[in-house]
Formats: C-alpha cells, sequence, structure tokens
C-alpha cells in the first residue's frame, strides 16, 4: 500500500493529537486529581501511536507507546504525579514533536530518544528518576501499587462503579477466558468476545487491558470484569458460542469480602456516575469512537483543504471580478434595464463571495499561541521564575500567510519578556509584588489590522540603562541623546547589535536580537512599538496586516509599462525639474529635504522600450529599505490602489528587483517593484 | 504491435513540431503580454492567464529563428513541465495526431540549424515530419537557471 498519500493527513492529525496531549499535560498540571484529563492524554497517545505503527514510524510508536505505559499507571493511580514526572513527559512530547516535524520535512521520524524512553520505563516500573528528591515517592508509589495488588486490582473509581451496580441490582462477575492452542485470530476472537459481553452487560475492566488485547499481546487468557443481569451461566453459554473459546470461567466478585477501603463520598458518587460513560474500559473499536464522540466538545464540522486550492479558487474569482468589470462597462454602453439589473445582482453576489473566499484563508491565531503555554513553563523552570501566561483572543483571524511568519518573532518577545522582564520570585516579592509574574498575551482585530500585545508586569526596560547602551555602542551621540523622547529611547533596544542583558543567558542573548524580530515584522507590512514603566512591566505591541496577500501600492507608468510599488517602502512623492538633478560620481542625485538622494532611473533599470519623449519634470518615488533612501524616476504617477500579491511562478523564480505581480482590473499584468534589491 | 502516441502539432516558420498531449494544458489566443525586466531574450515576458501569472517563452527566439510580430494565426501552448507551466508561442497551431511510437527516430544529423538538444526526434507520417520537442530540455531548470542575466 502507498503510504504517501495518507502522509499529509498523518502529519496534520499528529499534530493535533500532539497538541492536545501538551495542552491537556497543562491543564492536569493544575488539576493533577482530575483523572478524566489523563485519559484524554492517553487516548491521544493511543491514537498516535496507532497511527505510527500503521505508517511504519517505529520509533515514534515506540516512544509514544511508553509515554502511554505512564500515563496508564497514572490513570490507574499507580503512579504519583510530581513536577519531575511532568518534565519527562513533557520531553517526551517534545522529543515526539520533533519526530512529527523530522516527518514532515520528509525525514524518517527517527531521532535519539534512549534517555526519555529510559526514565519514561523507570517510572513505568515504579522506580525513581535519577533524582534523589524524587525516590521517597517513587517509594511511596510502590507501597500504594502493593496496597492495590491485594484490593484485587480494581481502582477506586471501578469499585465504585462495582459497588452501584449492585446496589442496582446488577451482578458482578470476574470472567477468565481462554482461548484455544491453535486460535488464529486472537484479537479478532477477542473481538467478539467483548461483543457478546457487551450485549448482555457493562465491561468495567479487562486484563490485560483491552489495548494490548488488541495488539495480540497476550498468551491465551485473559480475564474480563463486568455488570450485568444475566446470570454466570447465561454468559458462559454465550461466550461459549464463539469459536476457538477453550474454556470460560466466571466468577462473582464478592465486593464486601474483598474489603476495599474506597471512600465513596455521596459527592464523589455523583460525579462518577457522570464520567461513568468515559471512564469505563472500552472494549471494541465501534464503541470507544462512539464514547470518545460524545466526549469531545461539539465542535463545527470542517474539512481539511490544501491551500494551493484556495488559491486556485481565488485566482478564478479574480477571474471573475474582472469580466465583472468588463460586463458592467458593456451594460452602461447598452443602457438595456435588464441587463443593468443582472450585472447589478451579479456584482452583489461576487462581492459576498469575495468575503468568503478571502476568510477561507484565514486561521485562528490560536494555531500559533498554543505552543507557548508549555515554552512558557518549561522556560519559567529553567529560569527559576514563577510566571502565569494568560492568553486573550485566540481565537482572531489572520490570514494563513501572516500565521506561518509570525511565531518566530512571538517566541522571541515571550522569552524577552520571561528572562528581561519578569523578576526572579524574592525580587518580585521585594518588590512589593505578587510572587508569581504575569504575561498577557493579547490578539484583537482593528480596522485592517491585527494587534498582538504582549503585556508582562515586570522590571521595565531601564532606561539610562539603555541610553549608556546605546551610547557605549555608537548606536547614538550625546547630543540626539539628549533630544530624545521616552519611546524612542525603549525603541533603540530594537536596534541592532543592543542587548540589555548584563550576563548572556541561555535564553536570550544568542545573537538574536530584537532587531530581527522588527525586521521580521516590517518585511510582513507590520509594525512593533514598546511602552514601559520601570518596575512595573512592558508592553510590546506588534501591528499586522490582515493578509499579506493584498498589499496597498502606488501604480506608476514608465513609458507603456505599468509598475507597482508597494506603500510600505514608500516615503512620498515628488515632482522635480530637471535643473536640479545634480551629479556625484556617475550618479544622479537630488537635494531632498536637506538630503542627498541617489536618483534611480526605472526606465534605463528595466530597460523599457522608449516611446515617449522626454519631458522637463521629472515625477520621482522616494523609497526607502532600513534608513537608506533613493529616488526611483518614474514617468507618471497613476495612482494607489489594493491589489493582490502573486508569485511570478516557479520559472521566473529570481528576475531581477521583482519580488512579484499582480493583475490588474483590464485583465494586465502589472510587477511589482522589489525596492530592496534596488538600494544597496 | 506499436502504441500510438497523441501530439499536439504546432508550425514555426515551415516546419511542424510536436508536443505530447498530456504535457499541454491549453492553447491560447495571444493574449497581452507584461515584459518582465532583464529576463533572457527568449522570455517574452508574462501573462494573466485566468489569474495565473504565466511565463512566456517564444520558441522562434528560443531555436534561433528570426522573431516575427504575431499576428491571428500566433498561439501560445500552455505546457505544463513538473510542477511549472509555462507558455510557448508559436505561429500556428491547429491539429492533434496520433503517431505510432515506433514511428519515431532519433534526430538526424542534417535537421538544419536547429540546435538538436532541444529535439528528441522526428516521425514522418505519411509526407508530412514532426519533430518533436523535448520541453525537458528547452525549459530544463539548468536552462532556466542560466537564462536570467546577473541582477
Amino acid at each position: 500500500m502507498d503510504m504517501n498519500q495518507y502522509l499529509e493527513v498523518f502529519i496534520e492529525e499528529s499534530k493535533e493529537h500532539l497538541q492536545t496531549c501538551s495542552e491537556q499535560l497543562l491543564v492536569l498540571e493544575k488539576n493533577p486529581e482530575d483523572l478524566s484529563i489523563v485519559n484524554e492524554i492517553f487516548r491521544s497517545a493511543h491514537t498516535l501511536k496507532g497511527m505510527s505503527a500503521t505508517m511504519g514510524y517505529e520509533d515514534l510508536a515506540n516512544l509514544t507507546h511508553k509515554m502511554e505505559n505512564v500515563l496508564d499507571a497514572i490513570r490507574n493511580s499507580q503512579i504519583i504525579l510530581t513536577p519531575e514526572l511532568f518534565d519527562v513527559i513533557f520531553l517526551a512530547v517534545d522529543d515526539l514533536e520533533g519526530m512529527v516535524m523530522s516527518i514532515a520535512e520528509g525525514g524518517d521520524g527517527k531521532r535519539d530518544v534512549k534517555r526519555v524512553v529510559h526514565q519514561l520505563e523507570l517510572i513505568g516500573k515504579g522506580e525513581s528518576l535519577v533524582s534523589s528528591s524524587s525516590a521517597e515517592i517513587a517509594a511511596a508509589s510502590v507501597v500504594l501499587e502493593k496496597e492495590k495488588m491485594t484490593a484485587g486490582q480494581y481502582d477506586e473509581f471501578e469499585w465504585t462503579v462495582l459497588q452501584q451496580s449492585k446496589d442496582q441490582g446488577f451482578n458482578s462477575f470476574e470472567i477468565s477466558i481462554a482461548l484455544r492452542e491453535d486460535c488464529l485470530l486472537k484479537a479478532a476472537r477477542v473481538f467478539m468476545v467483548f461483543e457478546v459481553l457487551e450485549k448482555s452487560g457493562e465491561i468495567i475492566k479487562s486484563h490485560p487491558p483491552v489495548e494490548v488485547l488488541e495488539e495480540e499481546q497476550f498468551d491465551q487468557q485473559f480475564t474480563v470484569t463486568m455488570v450485568s443481569k444475566e446470570s454466570s451461566e447465561e454468559i458462559k453459554k454465550k461466550i461459549m458460542k464463539v469459536s476457538e473459546v477453550g474454556h470460560v470461567v466466571i466468577n462473582d466478585i464478592d465486593l464486601e469480602g474483598l474489603g476495599h477501603t474506597a471512600n465513596a463520598k455521596e459527592d464523589k458518587v455523583a460525579e462518577v456516575q457522570e464520567q461513568e460513560t468515559t471512564n469505563a474500559k472500552l472494549p471494541t473499536d465501534n464503541n470507544k469512537k462512539k464514547k470518545q464522540a460524545s466526549f469531545k466538545p461539539a465542535s463545527s464540522k470542517t474539512i481539511r483543504v490544501n491551500i494551493e486550492r484556495l488559491d486556485i479558487l481565488m485566482n478564478l474569482f479574480e477571474e471573475l471580478v474582472i469580466d465583472r468589470g468588463r460586463l458592467d462597462q458593456i451594460s452602461s454602453d447598452l443602457d438595456n434595464q435588464e441587463l443593468h439589473e443582472t450585472v447589478e445582482r451579479m456584482s452583489r453576489i461576487t462581492s459576498d463571495l469575495q468575503t468568503i473566499v478571502l476568510n477561507m484563508r484565514m486561521v485562528p491565531v490560536e494555531t500559533v499561541f498554543n505552543r507557548f503555554p508549555k515554552m512558557v513553563r518549561q522556560l519559567a523552570r529553567d529560569l527559576n521564575k514563577k510566571v502565569d501566561l494568560e492568553i486573550i483572543g485566540a481565537e482572531t483571524e489572520l490570514d494563513r500567510t501572516v500565521i506561518d511568519e509570525i511565531g518566530d518573532p512571538l517566541v522571541h518577545l515571550l522569552r524577552n519578556a520571561m528572562d528581561h522582564g519578569v523578576e526572579k520570585p524574592e525580587e518580585r516579592l521585594a518588590k512589593g509584588k505578587n510572587e508569581e509574574g504575569k504575561i498577557l498575551l493579547k490578539a484583537y482585530h482593528s480596522g485592517n489590522h491585527v494587534f498582538i500585545e504582549i503585556d508582562d508586569d515586570g522590571a521595565g526596560i531601564n532606561k539610562e540603562r539603555v541610553l549608556n547602551k546605546a551610547l557605549s555602542n555608537g548606536i547614538l551621540t550625546k547630543e540626539t541623546a539628549a533630544t530624545l523622547t521616552e519611546k524612542q529611547i525603549y525603541e533603540l533596544i530594537f536596534a541592532s547589535g543592543f542587548s540589555t542583558a548584563e550576563t548572556i543567558s541561555d535564553v536570550s542573548g544568542r545573537g538574536v536580537g530584537l532587531d530581527v524580530v522588527k525586521n521580521t515584522i516590517e518585511s510582513l507590512g507590520g509594525s512593533v512599538t514598546i511602552d514601559s514603566r520601570e518596575n512595573e512591566g512592558s508592553i510590546f505591541l506588534i501591528q499586522l496586516p490582515l493578509t499579506l496577500s493584498i498589499i496597498s501600492v502606488m501604480l506608476v507608468a514608465i513609458q507603456n509599462e505599468k509598475y507597482a510599488i508597494p506603500l510600505s517602502s514608500i516615503i512620498e512623492t515628488a515632482i522635480i525639474k530637471k535643473e536640479d538633478i545634480m551629479n556625484a560620481h556617475d550618479q544622479q542625485v537630488i537635494d531632498f529635504r536637506g538630503k542627498v538622494l541617489p536618483l534611480l532611473f526605472l526606465k534605463d533599470i528595466f530597460e523599457v522600450p522608449i516611446s515617449q519623449e522626454e519631458v522637463e519634470f521629472l515625477s520621482v518615488v522616494i523609497v526607502r529599505k532600513g534608513d537608506k533612501l533613493a529616488g526611483l524616476v518614474v514617468d507618471s504617477f497613476i495612482g494607489q490602489l489594493e491589489i493582490v500579491l502573486k508569485s511570478l511562478g516557479n520559472y521566473l523564480t529570481s528576475a531581477f528587483a521583482i519580488s512579484g505581480a499582480t493583475i490588474l482590473g483590464d485583465g494586465q499584468v502589472a510587477l511589482i517593484i522589489d525596492c530592496n534589491t534596488l538600494i544597496h | 504491435m506499436s502504441q500510438d502516441m497523441k501530439v499536439i502539432v504546432f508550425q514555426i516558420k515551415d516546419k511542424e513540431y510536436a508536443i505530447p498531449v498530456e504535457k499541454v494544458k491549453g492553447i491560447e489566443k495571444l493574449l497581452h503580454i507584461t515584459r518582465v525586466p532583464k529576463a533572457v531574450q527568449f522570455v517574452k515576458g508574462v501573462i494573466n492567464l485566468r489569474g495565473v501569472i504565466t511565463p512566456i517563452i517564444d520558441l522562434r527566439v528560443r531555436f534561433g529563428f528570426e522573431e516575427v510580430a504575431y499576428d491571428e494565426s500566433t498561439r501560445i501552448i500552455i505546457v505544463i513541465l513538473d510542477d511549472m507551466e509555462v507558455g510557448l508561442i508559436v505561429d500556428s497551431a491547429n491539429d492533434v495526431l496520433d503517431i505510432p511510437v515506433d514511428s519515431f527516430e532519433p534526430q538526424p544529423e542534417v535537421v538544419g540549424h536547429l540546435a538538436s538538444e532541444y529535439i528528441s526526434g522526428v516521425a514522418k507520417i505519411e509526407k508530412r515530419l514532426l519533430v518533436l520537442i523535448n520541453l525537458e530540455k528547452a525549459l530544463s531548470l539548468e536552462v532556466t537557471g542560466n537564462m536570467l542575466k546577473e541582477g
């Protein structure tokens, strides 16, 4: 079977399951008592294991299996949850993510996971981790395990179910089923037995667990605990009808006799009853799905669509819009009432369609945000700080193209807030603040933009230190320093080669400064600003365009050709007289507000065929790259408009000074000038 | 037993050329071509092909013939090679033929001035001589890699 066609689905689903794992782990860390969360994680891990085994990624399946064992022990209360344990599981999830990423990038998903596997195995056996502090806990868990063995191998929850069933008139049985030696399809027989039992009552537990049975990892015998209103004889007869079953032994469970000490508090019982459907072991696949579905929160139905298909749809749609424009023109020329009305209706439908098509590319910013809680948790542990991350507005939608780019800058700013912003707990207490620092990550729409705020209640930015650093780095002079406003001083930390960290820590100061963040965001057509108050915290505000595929440009004419210049690189436009041009070193320049700007004659640079007379005045577009300016000489300005950005395709990958193309209202192509390559 | 191969037949100058039909996405009448500055001579520019920016190659220039003005019969053959879509400007295109695969012969040394690397074979069908274009060679990445002048 060719697995390639499933690969994409596999990767996507694996990512989703891993995301669920890390999200739920974080929830679990806050509510270690809630075993239903463990179940949720277990299910995700289990599905992932099955998928990766099917796809032939052994390492991935193996590590998931080890993790699953630990999770199983947790939900059976054989292991007590400790921060160290969480660390190991998080490490495992990290490794799994790494493997999935490697597969997504065309790798084989192999990775050295010996250490994590070893640690998981240790935990799985109930042994202590390397650290001595957890030895006691491990010992405790061993004791706990022993206790359980004598208590008939039922945990508190199962016990409660058994007792309640008894109260409601059900019989409880422990059924040992032995398959015949020559049984070929053990898993199939197990399935059939379970199906029979399901019809007679409710299965509480099986030994070995269902997952193991499904994988045929047992000899000939297995034990099932169930509750039923039928008699043991009836059940036995039914099971014996399944072929290849050797013999069946049914024992009544003596609830009192085992003397389990479960403290079935009234309120707990009610809770347990609610969870009964989800927590009872689920024997058949069918059943599993049904119950899983009932557990998941109701979500709207969605379908995964390749973004390329959406691009095709958008292309076709633009054509439709262009044709609509032509129809509009024809209809006004013909002056026919019916035609008018039809064209107008069509216009309205197409504009509705346009909204829909554009919205289809929108993805909630959640897809980026959801990896932060785990990162912040780990970072807080590394830095010995206490940090609470609050996320607001994760449902805010952004174009897919922006989403793909925004992750790294945000990671950087969050790291920055954790490292330089939030103080150590002692420091915070000394300042009279809450021991736990708070970072707020907030996204919201406003107009045609999306804003993302990263707000920490840490130390804030020390103006003096920034100024001194900037002076010593030669970023600015004493004279200019005196004239700067507070905000301008904060902006200095975005200058390249700037770091306020006194000591270079593991977290930041790896040579990638905030200047990279600023550049990335600006390359997306956005901007970033800072506000800060000493000892109260800092706010980084990022402004992003809703989509990258639509940009504002100035359309210009050069002879008979039309070009688009992105507004983001334009400072302003000017008309200059020919005699104002000066010559400096073979380079024509102009004096523009006291600055000497080089002039670039686009018709020469682009070798545009000449068809018009030279004129006395030149139209100049002043553009910038970073802090360098240049004047682009064109023949005339056509105007400003919003265009849909398109690539030149895979064939013309390196066209000179052209960053892309767009289709104008008349159906013709206009090229977009890449100012960055024109200015050196 | 010989298999047939379906080809699109087009004319440049006075010769007939062929491209396997599965490589052809469509044949278009002349559309407005936007020149791409500093591209090599045979890349005439880009067109808007139903919303997709598609580069255009003039096969006459590619093969080293003299250029002629485009007219009513000029066609753009949109071909697909790997994940690239490229339009080829030809003098005219109006025929689809089934030709037996074994009627192709390797390119004889004598076929004129045409750079033989772009040709994968010739076929004689009755009185017509078809030159089968080697699209991989004519558009190959190595060729396209060199075809853009250094920026």
